[in-house]
C-alpha cells in the first residue's frame, strides 16, 4: 500500500531535475532530453492520480502525452540535424545570429 | 511495511538516481542510456500503479523509438562529448538552487495544502489485463475518438514537417 503523495512527491523530483537540465547543459540534445523527463514526470502523477480515482481517463491522457513526445522529438531533432548541417556546431552559446 | 512499499521506495531511489545521471554525464550517449534506464523504471511504476497498456507503450515508444533516434543523432552529429564551457559562472549554481527551491515548494505544497488523498495498492492477481486493454481501448474509441483522430494528423504533420526540414532544397545546393 503506498500513499498517492508518494507518487507526485517522486513526480515533483523529477520534473525538477529536468528543469535544471534545461537550465543549465549547453547540450540541445541533452536539453531535449531533459524535457523528456519532465513530460514523462507529469505522465507519472497523472497516471497516480486515475489510479487513485479508478478512472480511466488519465491512462488516455497519458497515451495522447506520449504520441506528442514522439511528434515533438521528431521535429526537434531534424532542427538540430539542420542547425548542426549550417552552422557545424549545436553548441547552445554559439547560436546567436539573431542577437542585436 | 507492506511489500509494496518497499518495492517503491527501492524503484524511487533507482529512478532519481538515473536522472540524476542524465544531468550530470558529460558523455551525452551515457546521459541517453540512463534515460532508457529511468523511462523502464517510471514502466515498472505504471505496472504497479495498475496501468499495463501504458506500461508497455511507454518500453516501446520511450524507450525503444525516441531514445533510438536519440542515440541515432547523436552518433550522427559526433555530439558524445561537448566542450561544456561555461560562458556563465554563476550559472550551474544558480540552475541548482532554482530546481530544488522548485522541487521543496512543489512538495510543499502538495503535503500540506493540496493533500491528495488516498492509498495505491498493488494490483494483485485477480486483475486481468486483458480486461484492462479491453477497457482502455473502449475509453479511447468511444469519449476521446476525436482528440485520437486528432493525434493522428498532428504525427502526419509532424512527419511531414521532419521530411520538410531535413529536405535539400534544389535551387540552394552550394
Amino acid at each position: 500500500m503506498v500513499p498517492v503523495e508518494y507518487y507526485i512527491i517522486l513526480s515533483a523530483i523529477l520534473f525538477s531535475i529536468g528543469v535544471a537540465g534545461v537550465v543549465f547543459r549547453r547540450n540541445p540534445l541533452v536539453i531535449f532530453m531533459s524535457i523528456e523527463l519532465m513530460l514523462n514526470a507529469a505522465n507519472l502523477a497523472i497516471v497516480a492520480f486515475s489510479s487513485v480515482l479508478k478512472s480511466f481517463s488519465g491512462q488516455i491522457f497519458v497515451f495522447f502525452v506520449i504520441a506528442v513526445a514522439a511528434a515533438e522529438v521528431a521535429v526537434g531533432l531534424a532542427l538540430i540535424v539542420e542547425i548542426f548541417k549550417s552552422k557545424r556546431t549545436i553548441d547552445v552559446d554559439q547560436l546567436n545570429s539573431m542577437k542585436g | 511495511m507492506s511489500s509494496d512499499l518497499i518495492l517503491f521506495l527501492i524503484l524511487a531511489v533507482v529512478a532519481i538516481a538515473t536522472a540524476i545521471g542524465m544531468l550530470l554525464n558529460r558523455n551525452s550517449v551515457y546521459s541517453a542510456l540512463f534515460l532508457v534506464l529511468n523511462f523502464i523504471t517510471v514502466a515498472v511504476f505504471y505496472l504497479l500503479l495498475g496501468a499495463p497498456f501504458i506500461a508497455m507503450a511507454q518500453v516501446t515508444v520511450y524507450a525503444g523509438a525516441i531514445m533510438v533516434l536519440f542515440l541515432f543523432v547523436i552518433m550522427l552529429l559526433g555530439a558524445e562529448r561537448l566542450a561544456d564551457a561555461q560562458v556563465l559562472p554563476w550559472q550551474k549554481p544558480l540552475a541548482y538552487g532554482l530546481a530544488f527551491v522548485l522541487a521543496a515548494e512543489t512538495i510543499y505544497l502538495l503535503v500540506t495544502r493540496a493533500r491528495p488523498e488516498g492509498n495505491i495498492l498493488a494490483p494483485d492477481a485477480t486483475v486481468n489485463t486483458v480486461e484492462n486493454l479491453r477497457q482502455v481501448g473502449m475509453t479511447l474509441f468511444s469519449d476521446y475518438l476525436l482528440p485520437f483522430e486528432v493525434t493522428s494528423i498532428l504525427l502526419l504533420v509532424a512527419m511531414i514537417g521532419a521530411i520538410t526540414i531535413s529536405r535539400r532544397e534544389k535551387g540552394r545546393q552550394k
